[in-house]
Parts: C-alpha cells; structure tokens; sequence
C-alpha cells in the first residue's frame, strides 16, 4: 500500500461520484447521443496506449503497443465524429417563414405600411 | 515534482473538467452539442498532453515511435470512415464496436505492463496486480460482449435469444475461471494464467451477450459501456496516469445510471434483461397489431421530439373519431366516416 495508490483510490472514489451526479433526468431522445459521448470519452485509453509505447523495446511490446493504439485511435475518433453526427440532428432548423423575404422588410426593420 | 510535471497535472485536470462539463451539458438538446465540443476539447487537450509527456520521457525507440504513429493513424483513419459513412440507423452497433476496441485498448495496456514488470523484477506490488487483473478482466469481457452486441444489432448474429444445452452453466464456468484465475495470479504471477483469464473473460463476455434479445441490445451496449469505463480507470491505476483515472470513472459512474435510465426508459428492469433472456426474453407480444410498435412517451420527451421534428403527423383514435362523426351525422352507419381509420 503505497502513498501514490491512496491518491489514485480517492481521485476514483470522487470522479465516480462526479459520474453519479452528473447525469439526471435526461430526456429519451438524448440517451443514444449520451452513451456516444460517453463512449468517446472513455477514448482517453489512448493516452494510456500512447505510454506503453514509451516503455516497449520487444517485438511483443511493440505489437500490444500498435494494437492499443489503432484500437484505442478508432474508439476516440469515430466516437466523437459519430456523436457529432446524431447530434446533427437536433440542430433547430428554422422553418423558412415566406413573409420577411418581401423587400418590405429590409435590413429586419418594416419600412413599408401594412402589406 | 518539477515544473513540467506540474503543468502536464494541471492540463489534464483542465481536460477532465471539460469532460464532466461537456457531459452535464449532454442532458438537454439546446446544449448537447457545445456539450460534445467541450468533450472533444478536453480530449484534443488531453492527448496533446500525452504527447508532449512522451516526447519528454525521451525514451521511446525508434521502432517505438513508429508503431505509435502508425498505430493512431490507421486506428483513427478506420474509426474516421466508419462513423463517417455509416447509416444513420446503423450508429449504435457503431459505437457498440467503438466500445469494443476501447475496451480491448484497456486490456492491452494492463497486459504489456504485466508481461513487462514480472519479466523484469522478481515481485510485482499486490496493488498493481489487482489492478491489472480487474483491467484484463472488465476489458475482455465488454470486448467480446461488444463484439456480440454489435453483431446482434447488424444481424450478423441471430438477434433472437440464443440459449442451448448448458449455456448458463458455460456462462458460470468461465466467470468462475476467470475469477479463480485472476485470484491465483495474485499469489503468484505467471503470464500463461493471465492469457487463461482472458481467455474466459473473453468467453464469459460472449456467454453474457448471447442470451439476450436484439430489442434490449440498446440497454446492454450502454452497460457494456460502463464496463469500458471502469476498464480504462484501472488502466489508470495499473499506468500511474490521472486523466485515465478520472475519464474512465467519469464514465463508469454516469454509464450505469444512463443504463438504468435507458432500461426504466424502455420499462425493462436491468435485472430481467441480464438474466431475463433464458425464457422470458423477447416474448412480449406486439400490442400494436400486424408489425405495429407502440411507443409511449412523457410529455416533455413529446416536447423535444415534436421541437426537432420536420414533419407530425396527427392521427385521431378510431373511436373517438367515430362517435364524433356519429354525433355530426343523423344516420349512423356502419361504414368507416371520412378521415376516421378503417376498422
């Protein structure tokens, strides 16, 4: 029991309560988008895969080393690209209203009277 | 601590804020999508900071370095396509896979520092291979589980619930073995236990995942999720490194609570689904009739979704619509009135 294992024990216990909390009461449309964002966080693994390539210097090191990293590359990428993409969907698409197109109403002031 | 270690510490707590901030901004559609340029920030941050901490070490070999970069470019290349050109309908068996690899990324990293440290020194401390053998463990079986999820969701794997002959008694044999494993390797560390262990977790993970119907595959990715979570935490226990510690019980705690949200969501209780599948799994009849599916939802989840929404379609109940039409006409008849649905 080192020093340094307590410190890491009790980031752990306070970032899983930070977890707990921080989700609540999301929507049912959201929970797809969510378990994708949370998905691509968890994509931090490729920090740790980029570590063991400083301590690889054997052939078995260096394929878990490339293996970790193209795994933990595409986690991180696709996560965050894909999230963005379902997230796409709930852009607010302002439906084009016809009337403020008439020259009347230009620069969003109505210099005209009553059309 | 000199000044380098000092502020690499710093920008990884400045990337796990940002990753708690970008998911609470997650749990309403107005901000949900600053809420993921946040998290894609605190990411960019946090690799950057790797990067600059492996450059610093100074010890990375040749070879070493060109199995890294290699190894990021065509990991990121594959997930770039994939999420890039998949269907819209087809995102969640994506990132059932995107959580497959995150899982097995978390296994190998626990895995080379074990092959590595008993290699080199006679003991390993007790805590490091409790660790390790929690990270192989959690990691194998949300890879294999994942893999089966993912597969169920494509239809590559049949989606209906797979049962046999002792399935459940497999599914108890591996988790015995690779607990029983794992315990041994506390005692005393050997490489082949460890490819033992993994080897049965992989298998527990299949066991697991099979059983379950492709209708409560949602509920079991975002599980298997929370799993990865966890995984990539001991990794950071096993490596020594903060940011994975935090991210990954960032995500090990809010992915348990989405997956019950998901399950209460779905009215399916986790407990039914995990074990629900030997029998009672899929049998829920369909109420809505010939291929029907019936959906209710809240009123504020109605909210949103009429607030995205291009087009709603408005379609009054039959009997409802009926007798309105009874009251309007003075000779009922039997035939359907216009704008009602026909019997």
């Amino acid at each position: 029991m080192t020093a340094e294992l307590l410190t890491d024990i009790t980031i752990f216990v306070l970032a899983l309560l930070v977890g707990f909390e921080v989700i609540s009461k999301v929507p049912a449309t959201l929970h797809t988008p969510l378990m994708s964002a949370a998905n691509s966080i968890h994509g931090i693994v490729l920090a740790g895969a980029m570590l063991i390539a400083v301590t690889a210097d054997n052939a078995l090191g260096y394929i878990l080393a490339f293996v970790a990293a193209a795994f933990a590359a595409m986690n991180v990428v696709g996560g965050y690209v894909v999230t963005g993409r379902m997230l796409k969907m709930f852009r607010r698409t302002r439906a084009p209203v016809p009337a403020p197109d008439t020259p009347a109403s230009v620069n969003g002031q109505r210099t005209g009277g009553r059309a | 601590m000199n000044t380098f270690d000092w502020v690499t510490q710093l920008l990884y707590v400045a990337a796990a804020v940002c990753f708690v901030l970008g998911l609470h901004l997650m749990n309403s559609p107005a901000t949900a999508r600053r809420g993921n340029q946040v998290s894609t920030a605190g990411m960019a941050l946090a690799i950057a900071t790797t990067f600059a901490l492996v450059v610093h070490a100074g010890t990375v070999t040749t070879t070493g370095w060109i199995v890294m970069i290699a190894g990021v470019l065509v990991g990121a290349g594959a997930g770039l396509y994939s999420a890039r050109t998949v269907q819209m309908t087809a995102m969640p068996q994506l990132v059932s896979l995107f959580n497959a690899v995150g899982g097995g990324a978390a296994a190998l990293i626990a895995v080379h520092d074990y092959v590595r440290l008993t290699g080199a020194t006679a003991g390993l401390p007790e805590s490091t291979t409790i660790t390790t053998i929690l990270d192989v463990l959690i990691g194998a079986v949300t890879f294999s589980g994942s893999i089966i999820a993912a597969g169920k969701l494509q239809g590559v794997i049949n989606a209906a619930p797979v049962t046999f002959r002792g399935s459940r008694a497999a599914n108890i044999a591996a988790a015995v073995v690779a607990v029983g494993g794992g315990i041994y390797m506390v005692a005393t560390p050997s490489v082949p236990v460890m490819i033992i262990i993994i080897l049965a977790a992989l298998a527990f993970g299949v066991t697991m995942v099979m059983p379950i119907g492709g209708a409560d595959m949602p509920v079991v990715i975002s599980l298997l999720n929370a799993f990865t979570g966890t995984a990539v935490a001991m990794a950071g226990f096993v490596i020594g490194n903060w940011a994975l510690i935090i991210a990954g019980a960032l995500v090990g705690a809010s992915g348990s609570i989405l997956t019950k949200l998901m399950a209460d969501a779905m009215n399916r209780s986790l407990r039914n689904i995990m074990i629900g599948g030997f029998g009672t799994g899929d049998s829920t009849p369909a109420v809505a009739g010939p291929g029907g599916d019936v959906r209710s939802v809240a009123a504020d989840d109605a909210a949103i979704q009429l607030a995205y929404a291009q087009k709603v379609i408005m379609l009054p109940s039959w009997p409802r619509c009926w007798r309105s039409a009874a009251r309007r006409s003075a000779t009922p008849s039997t035939r359907s009135p216009a704008g009602c649905p026909a019997t």
